[in-house]
């Protein structure tokens, strides 16, 4: 692992990366119960604060998951700049992927302050030792395809980011807090989308209520396994890094959203959905748990498709990271 | 994988929220250079009037405490409660005086 030459942030600086082994028993135990202290005290930990190992990993692999994910998730949005229905449509789209990237560019600048390179993040990606949300290995087919994800896939991306932005870690949590402000922007976009095209022709109808079909179960699935089985919910629910636990989070998303499909007219594809006035939820049906395995094992329907097309960016891009450099290598010479 | 994946050096961005106010961490980009450093803060941090002023510093440039020396290191203003204008009772009758 290469880290990274930070003196803000510099964990190279602190005691905590590669000192485990070098501390007492006794001083890592005191140190660990300081860190519990303060978590429990709903203080956030800062880069430069000691830290268990083991938060540390859960943190990493967690932040960069999730800024792979903003930025495959340019893709399948990608796909419809091009054939965007108007010039202001097309004009929001580009804002709303490029705000992506951006997305992506404060995780990994956050997660570099837990000391891996944002380099070696994106080797990770791009060599599938890291993973990024499976609801971006599904095609966008139709330009109502876009209001489902705007709608339901940034819908669920909110309620995931609005509790992580309460996180112990410092710089994750204040990199949340940002991306809140900016995919209620995304969440409406897709919703306008979808509410014109139901009050459209009945093709138009159509095509939105299909782009709900493909879309409602994999935007259930974003939020995780059930709670009696994701294998890492109990240190990260203890560490503070994880709030809710995925069903309660997948709970809200649903009470939300049910009505705002009913406002316009759209149908939910589950036949199991009611509203439990005793509960005051809605109730839902089986997730398909054996097709979130598939896809995130890497055979959804668009794998290959996007880890293609994001080493064929990666490498496309390689002349701009070239004359970048170039440029500023001239203009140091020329001033000396 | 091409041979120019090495990254370039991380500036910390500072933002000016509005005229007045001080500047304000708000993250990092990778540039070769501060100009570069500048465009693309501008691209990641200042999509939407964030501010009206903006510094990118090399991180390498920053110094900073660590939080073991927290005790030590802002401690003296401990036992120097007189710098606190509340330490000094105000004769009845005054109302105000700063």
């Amino acid at each position: 692992m290469h880290f990274v030459n930070r003196n803000l942030a510099n964990p190279k600086q602190t005691s905590n990366i590669g000192m485990e082994t070098t501390l007492s028993v006794e001083e890592l135990n005191k140190r660990e119960a300081e860190f519990d202290a303060k978590i429990a005290g709903g203080k956030t930990i800062e880069p430069k604060d000691w830290m268990p190992e083991r938060y540390r990993k859960q943190l990493l692999r967690m932040m960069s998951q999730h800024a792979h994910s903003e930025v495959v998730g340019m893709l399948p949005e990608g796909n419809w700049i091009t054939r965007a229905p108007s010039l202001a449509r097309k004009a929001v789209l580009l804002a709303k992927v490029q705000d992506e990237a951006g997305h992506g560019l404060y995780i990994y600048s956050a997660a570099e302050t837990l000391g891996m390179d944002r380099s070696e993040m994106i080797d990770q990606l791009l060599s599938g030792k890291a993973k990024y949300s499976s609801i971006f290995n599904y095609p966008t087919l139709s330009w109502a395809d876009i209001g489902a994800i705007g709608w339901l896939v940034d819908g669920a991306a909110i309620v995931n980011q609005t509790v992580l932005a309460k996180c112990s870690y410092g710089p994750y949590s204040r990199a949340m807090l940002r991306i809140c402000k900016e995919e209620n922007f995304h969440n409406k976009q897709g919703y306008q989308i979808m509410a014109y095209l139901m009050r459209g022709t009945k093709e138009q109808r159509d095509m939105a209520q299909d782009a709900m079909n493909r879309f409602w179960w994999p935007a259930l699935m974003m939020f995780g396994p059930s709670d009696t089985n994701s294998p890492n919910s109990a240190d990260l629910m203890k560490w503070k890094v994880k709030l809710n636990s995925n069903d309660d989070l997948r709970q809200r998303f649903i009470d939300r959203t049910v009505p705002q499909a009913e406002a316009i007219g759209l149908r939910i594809p589950d036949d199991k959905l009611k509203w439990n006035e005793s509960t005051r939820h809605y109730e839902f049906g089986e997730i398909n748990w054996a097709e979130f395995n598939q896809v995130i094992s890497g055979n959804g329907p668009c794998n290959k498709l996007r880890m293609k097309q994001r080493t064929d960016a990666h490498n496309n891009g390689a002349w701009v990271r070239e004359a970048a450099a170039a440029y500023s290598a001239k203009k140091a010479a020329s001033k000396k | 994988m091409s041979d120019n994946n090495h990254q370039w050096p991380i500036w910390e961005v500072f933002i000016q929220p509005k005229n007045g106010s001080a500047h304000e961490h708000a993250g990092s980009v990778h540039a070769p250079d501060g100009e570069m450093a500048l465009l693309n803060a501008r691209d990641v941090y200042g999509r939407r009037l964030e501010g009206v002023n903006m510094w990118v510093v090399p991180a390498t440039a920053i110094v900073a405490s660590t939080p073991e020396d927290v005790g030590p290191f802002f401690d003296p203003a401990n036992d120097k409660m007189y710098r606190w204008p509340n330490y000094f009772k105000t004769p009845e009758g005054i109302k105000q005086i700063s």
